[in-house]
């Protein structure tokens, strides 16, 4: 089996378990789990270290950097504003 | 390929990452699970450090402690009725480092032609979708900011336009996978790219930009999945599916709540920030409505056996979540049973409301979905409906032709009493009149949610 048909497999089974995981969840969990999953999104960041840590060449580790930059915005601004708002979330007394 | 040690960690990390996102599906649970998968993101980045490939450590130090600091105090700052825009702007950076990750990879490797086509094609989609979600996120910044209008800003053949622009990108993909030193097949693919995301959101209206939102954050884990298989790493194959699942999820929720198919809402060019739909009932001047007082409000919620608040967008708009809270305080003292049904497109992203009912210190438990509230509104004594407006128009149930015609919504016009807080009788989003505003059973309270709240809050103390 060659590299990109196993990965297509996990692919593909990792979003049936995305499916069934969301699909269940309440309305009033919406935002929160938008903004968490879009922090999730950020796991880029790792091949963003994969990227600047190599030194092949100067210039793509500058774009390896910004790639960090961004991804790194993504997971703390994400992580950090979803845990602001599910901190809110209280049940009655 | 990474040593097994390094896999097996991986594999921790996304374990940790489908029991975060689990526990994020029950209110109670949520914060513990946010906090989950910020643990396994922690160790994932921690573990890729250790990586052999990695020499050079000054430009991955740099650069997260720059995005940490930037991170970190938007997220501190941000106010929470500007939530899109915030998850709008993160979702743009984490689109753009997947095409920057893709990029990055292409360069580094001095000859192109070591690349399988196999990895060349995945490099292309990685820059192609990475692109489209930095471009159209910044598109859907700005439209919710107000920097660029509302409207849907078309011109004729667009769509046309728009697809072949898309075939052209996927065809420079496959291009690239042939031509790989060609680079200025390269630079066009990326410059079509980063134009698809502004010409595909431009042409969508203000009021649709939170399924605009939703997609974009599944093309963002779509393309940290697709930034994965080039540098062929499972946790980011994974993590990106995950998030590209959750994302299609919520938009085809999100168009459901609006009666609307995703095509619509992409290809439709429907509304904008002061209404621009068409095929609704214009005002009849004819028709009259009752006004109301705060004294008056006050009275008949206080002898109400049950009242239901619904609130919209405007409530958040107007600041008045906390005043709300105060009256409904009040009116619990007095024995009134009071609930909270939100609309499942109640403010400007699904389930916005609920986080700003929660930043009031309203308890979830009170906050009643759509579904759960409905059958209750014909023991309803009164109703107050608070900055909401299209979400409780009866014309989604019974005027064939007009734009929201189908829409599901919450059936206030079943209660005994309805009270609507308002401006002025101005059509919300979708620009359509609403038909509840001149029913019997209906009274408008005029002026800012706020304004309007205070004086009733008031009223309630000599009632």
């Amino acid at each position: 089996m060659s590299g990109l048909i196993f990965n297509l497999f996990i692919f593909v089974l990792a979003s049936f378990v995305g499916f069934e995981l969301i699909s269940k969840v309440p309305p009033t969990l919406h935002t929160p789990l938008m903004s968490g999953a879009n922090a999730i999104s950020g796991i880029t960041i790792i091949g963003a270290v994969v990227v600047a840590g190599q030194v092949d060449s100067e210039f793509a580790q500058i774009i390896g950097f910004l790639a960090i930059v961004f991804a790194t915005i993504n997971v703390v601004g994400g992580f950090m504003v979803t845990d602001r708002m599910l901190e809110m979330f209280k049940k009655k007394n | 390929m990474l040593p097994d040690i390094i896999q097996l960690i991986y594999l921790v990390a996304t374990g940790i990452f489908i029991v975060g996102i689990k526990r994020l599906g029950s209110p109670a649970t949520a914060r513990s699970g946010n906090q989950l998968a910020a643990l396994g993101m922690f160790i994932g980045i921690v573990i890729t450090l250790f990586d052999q490939q990695i020499i050079s450590f000054e430009y991955i130090i740099g650069g997260i402690v720059l995005g940490s600091a930037i991170g970190a105090f938007a997220a501190k700052k941000v106010e929470m009725t500007s939530m899109p825009e915030m998850v709008a702007i993160f979702n743009g950076f984490g689109g753009g480092a997947s095409a920057l990750v893709a990029w990055g990879e292409f360069t580094r490797v001095a000859d192109p032609n070591v690349l399988s086509g196999q990895d060349l094609v995945t490099m292309g989609l990685s820059i192609l979708i990475g692109s489209i979600t930095f471009t159209g996120s910044f598109i859907a910044f700005g439209k919710l900011k107000g920097f660029i209008s509302g409207n849907p800003l078309t011109f004729p053949g667009q769509n046309f336009f728009n697809a072949i622009l898309t075939i052209g990108s996927l065809g420079l993909v496959g291009w690239l996978a042939f031509d790989p030193t060609n680079m200025l097949v390269f630079w066009i693919l990326f410059g079509i790219a980063l134009l698809l995301g502004i010409l595909t959101v431009l042409p969508i209206g203000g009021a649709d930009m939170p399924v605009v939102i939703s997609l974009l954050n599944s093309y963002s884990g779509l393309a940290a999945s697709m930034a994965g298989f080039v540098i062929n790493n499972n946790l980011l194959i994974i993590s990106g599916a995950l998030v590209g699942a959750a994302g299609l999820i919520l938009t085809n929720i999100m168009c459901q709540a609006m009666n609307r198919s995703l095509g619509n809402v992409l290809f439709g060019a429907f509304g904008g920030d002061n209404g621009g739909g068409d095929g609704g009932p214009a005002a009849d001047t004819d028709k009259t409505v009752r006004e109301t007082t705060a004294q008056d409000v006050a009275l008949q919620c206080a002898y109400a056996d049950k009242v239901v608040i619904t609130p919209g967008y405007g409530l958040a708009v107007a600041q008045a979540q906390h005043v709300l809270k105060e009256v409904v305080d009040k009116l619990e003292k007095k024995g009134v049973e009071v609930k909270y049904g939100i609309h499942p497109v109640a403010g400007r992203m699904p389930g916005h409301m609920n986080v700003l009912l929660a930043e009031a210190d309203v308890p979830y438990d009170q906050l009643y979905d759509m579904e759960q509230i409905n059958p209750e509104f014909k023991s309803t004594d009164v109703v107050l409906i608070i900055g909401a407006n299209d979400v409780v128009n009866p014309a989604a149930k019974t005027t064939e032709g007009s734009p929201i015609y189908g829409m599901p919504i919450l059936d206030v016009d079943e209660a005994k009493r309805t009270i609507v807080f308002k401006r002025s009788l101005s059509p919300g989003f979708a620009g359509i009149d609403n038909a509840l505003f001149y029913e019997e059973t209906n009274q408008m309270f005029f002026g800012d949610a706020k304004d309007s709240l205070q004086a009733l809050s008031q009223a309630l103390n000599d009632v």
